[in-house]
């Protein structure tokens, strides 16, 4: 599905000059219908990691093939279509705050329809069916003509969700989608996500800051440090020792496997 | 560290006293040199007959001659056109300018972007009663060259204003839109206008506001409304008269002044 | 479930007869405002020519013919913005402090509000067009009218950001034992310094432009000799003249922007 080869990302700051490797030599392969959980400290690399994929972030060096296609390297309508088989789900969400429910969905069909169709908001009937049917799969189905600034954080992340699938992509990349969230509502964004990703066979890389909850939902887990690859494995390989190489030295314990309470964990 | 008797403590460093006095000397040198040019060029014995003449002014100006109220009808009606299709001349100018402008939407930040300001600052500068004195030489006196003056005068503020609150959009709804394969147009219209419609509609209004104010005194170089009738009085030295225009145009003012604070209240 | 094959997104008004009644409205209005325009055609076939000439006369912009009145006309301008702003600002600080709710008893208030809101409500030319009759002819009345057009917008920010001040630092000072002068020197006066510095600033930048304008009545200036240059159809000084007034407002408005970068 996916294959990262020697993604390297250097940005050209002047201010982090000493830091400024954000993703080092990265190969990763995401086969179809995989879910990956990207572990790592604040600053490891995570989001330039999947924004290099879909290309919001430009890499220095390296590769990213979708579907033995090449995604680095093209541009203008290439480019666009490649993006429009990854479907992106942001960590605060980045609705369209002032656009309703409905137009934020239908934006994830914007690269299938023309510059004057998106315009008048005629969309093709196929799309808005679809719409409708990932609302109601969500449970928002009433709230379509709301504007997406009345939403809580759950709801809203659920619109970005909806927005990322109706775009029929077969990769989803997510950022932190729990990261705004509370730890219940954290809990059933995480389900749907795995639900959803289930029911069309999506392969997904998630980004996310909660070992527990991704230990608790993910098949795979990989650990970013400092821009590399340092683990790559089930949840179970996930030791303690192995964190302390990832996060730095902590006392772990206690964040391995804990029963299923709800716990708040570091992020506040 | 112990402390020592009669530890000094100043509010500033020697040298910044120093540049504070050196500041201050040249300003009041400036404004000294200033006031010497000034005296150079005034006529005292008008000033000291100042009281006099505003004592007599005033005498001339009541009891105000309402009877040319009815003839005011008609210019002010001309005023308000003149702000109404002067700020939208304006506004269709002046949006165009402010994306040009804007940093992150301008096509070419090396080359359209300086041309864009520059047109913005050029509008700017020159006060629409300068816009109006050129305008009426050009076009001929009327309402024709107060709506343009007033409209060019009206793209710098537009523009200005405009491309301020485009650069100031919240970029993660823009890279939301761009992951999903949006076109650059797309983008534009899905992601960034509805960021700025409110302060685009604020901008207008309080534009609108401004453009009564000017326009009701464009006449006095010949561009039509109240202000002709202004200036014929003020010529013939009809002070009843003025103080029956100086209220018409108080009243109008107060009037736009309501209607765009009310407008603004709502958006906002 | 609702009807899935159509959707189209809400009116931003949802009243529809509103939604057309504003939509009529706004075109008759349009339609009668642009009917009453009486565009002479004949008049504006000439005025291109001559707008041509003014737009071609930017490419040769002619300083030298009457060097003498523009450098004067620029001089006197600048001497106008300088001494107004110096004199408005200064009227200004004690205006705004009584124009503030948060300091001022309430007779203080309504007076000074009050002088804040003649001083906004008329035009600049107006005021011009009342000094220039009291005072005569001459920079006087434009440093007058550019004076106490300051006063008012000065004051009138100074008092809404004085209101808009954090009262728990006020209340510290006051707490101290302090005098209402004290008060005002280290309770308030620190938090508002730096933006009232960059509107000063900003003000002198917006007097500038208006003393271009004020000289058209008599109030002195460049004004005045633009104004001229127009009636002789001089458009090759008049292109010069605006230039010069573009580019010192570029020069005033880069070094406000320096200014307020390092007040922050």
């Amino acid at each position: 599905m996916l294959t990262i080869a020697g993604l390297t990302k250097r940005y050209a700051g002047k201010h982090a000059a000493n830091s400024d490797l954000a993703l080092d030599n990265v190969d990763l392969v995401v086969p179809k219908g995989q879910l990956m959980a990207l572990i790592g400290p604040s600053g490891a690399g995570k989001s330039t990691l999947i924004r290099c994929v879909n290309r919001l972030v430009e890499p220095s060096a390296g590769r990213v093939v979708l579907d033995g296609s090449e995604v680095t390297g093209i541009g203008g309508g290439a480019l666009r279509r490649a993006r429009r088989r990854m479907g992106m789900i942001f960590q605060e969400y980045a609705l369209v705050e002032r656009l309703t429910v409905m137009e934020n969905v239908l934006s994830g069909r914007l690269g299938y329809v023309g510059f004057w169709a998106s315009w008048a908001r005629r969309f093709p009937a196929a799309d808005i069916a679809e719409a409708f049917r990932l609302l109601d799969r969500v449970g928002l189905l009433g709230l379509a003509d709301k504007r997406a600034d009345e939403l809580s954080g759950g709801q809203r992340q659920r619109v970005g969700i909806c927005r990322a699938l109706i775009q029929n992509p077969g990769l989803l990349l997510v950022d932190e989608p729990t990261a705004s969230l509370d730890p219940k509502t954290s809990r059933q964004i995480m389900r749907l996500l795995v639900e959803l990703c289930a029911e069309r066979d999506l392969a997904a890389i998630v980004n996310i800051h909660d070992v527990a909850l991704a230990q608790m939902f993910v098949p795979r887990i990989v650990g970013l440090r400092a821009g590399r690859v340092v683990f790559d494995g089930a949840p179970d390989a996930l030791t303690p020792d192995m964190l302390t190489t990832i996060y730095g030295e902590e006392d772990w314990s206690a964040t391995i496997r804990p029963v299923d309470d709800d716990s708040g964990d570091d992020d506040a | 560290m112990p402390i020592t008797e009669n530890k000094l403590w100043r509010r500033h460093t020697p040298a910044g006293s120093l540049i504070r006095w050196v500041g201050w000397l040249l300003a009041v040198a400036l404004l000294v040199q200033c006031w010497d040019i000034l005296n150079e060029n005034t006529i005292w014995d008008f000033v000291y007959d100042a009281p006099a003449q505003a004592a007599d002014l005033i005498g001339r100006m009541f009891p105000p001659r309402w009877s040319v109220l009815p003839s005011l009808w008609s210019p002010l009606w001309d005023t308000i056109n003149m702000a109404t299709l002067g700020t939208l001349l304006g506004v269709l100018l002046g949006t165009p300018v402010a994306f040009l402008a804007a940093r992150n939407t301008t096509p070419s930040a090396a080359f359209i972007r300086p041309l864009a300001l520059t047109v913005i600052v050029s509008s700017r500068s020159i006060n629409a009663l300068i816009w109006a004195l050129l305008l009426v030489t050009v076009l001929g006196p009327g309402v024709l060259a107060g709506i343009v003056a007033i409209g060019l005068r009206s793209i710098g503020f537009v523009g200005k204003l405009l491309y301020e609150a485009i650069e100031e959009v919240d970029n993660k709804q823009v890279e939301a839109i761009e992951a999903t394969g949006a076109t650059g147009p797309q983008r534009l219209i899905y992601a960034i206008v509805p960021q700025i419609m409110p302060a685009f509609a604020g901008i207008v209004v309080y534009r609108w506001d401004i453009n009564i104010r000017e326009s009701a005194v464009l006449g006095l170089v010949g561009a039509g409304g109240i202000g002709l009738q202004l200036n014929a009085s003020v010529s013939r030295l009809a002070w009843p008269e003025v103080t029956v225009i100086f209220a018409a145009i108080l009243v109008t003012v107060f009037i736009s002044e309501w209607v765009s604070a009310q407008v603004r209240q709502r958006i906002i | 479930m609702r009807d899935v094959a159509r959707w189209s997104p809400p009116p931003l008004i949802r009243n529809p007869w509103l939604r057309y009644g504003l939509y009529l409205g706004g075109a008759v209005y349009l339609a009668l405002a642009v009917g009453t325009l009486h565009i002479n055609w004949a008049r504006l076939a000439l005025g291109l020519e001559r707008g041509w000439a003014f737009v071609s006369a930017f490419g040769h912009p002619n300083i030298v013919t009457h060097w003498r009145e523009i450098e004067e006309g620029f001089i006197e301008s600048l001497t106008m913005t300088v001494v107004a702003t110096a004199a408005g600002v200064a009227i200004s600080l004690p205006v705004g402090l009584g124009a503030a709710r948060n300091l001022a008893p309430m007779p203080v208030y309504l007076l000074c509000r009050g002088i804040i809101a003649i001083s906004r409500t008329f035009p600049e030319i107006i005021v011009a067009i009342l000094f220039v009759k009291m005072f005569g002819f001459g920079p006087l009345a434009g440093v007058a009218t550019l004076a106490f057009a300051t006063i008012g917008f000065m004051a009138k920010l100074l008092a809404e950001d004085i209101e808009d001040i954090d009262a728990t630092q006020m209340e510290a000072i006051r707490a101290t034992g302090a005098s209402p002068m004290q008060i005002i020197n280290y309770g308030v006066q620190p938090q508002v310094m730096a933006r009232f510095i960059g509107l000063s600033v900003y003000r002198l930048d917006i007097n500038f432009r208006e003393s271009a304008v004020i000289g058209i009545v008599g109030a002195g200036g460049i004004g005045a000799t633009l104004n001229t240059s127009f009636e002789r159809y001089e458009f090759d000084t008049a292109a010069a003249i605006l230039l010069a007034i573009i580019g010192i407002v570029m020069a005033t408005e880069y070094a406000s922007s320096l200014i307020r970068g390092r007040l922050r």
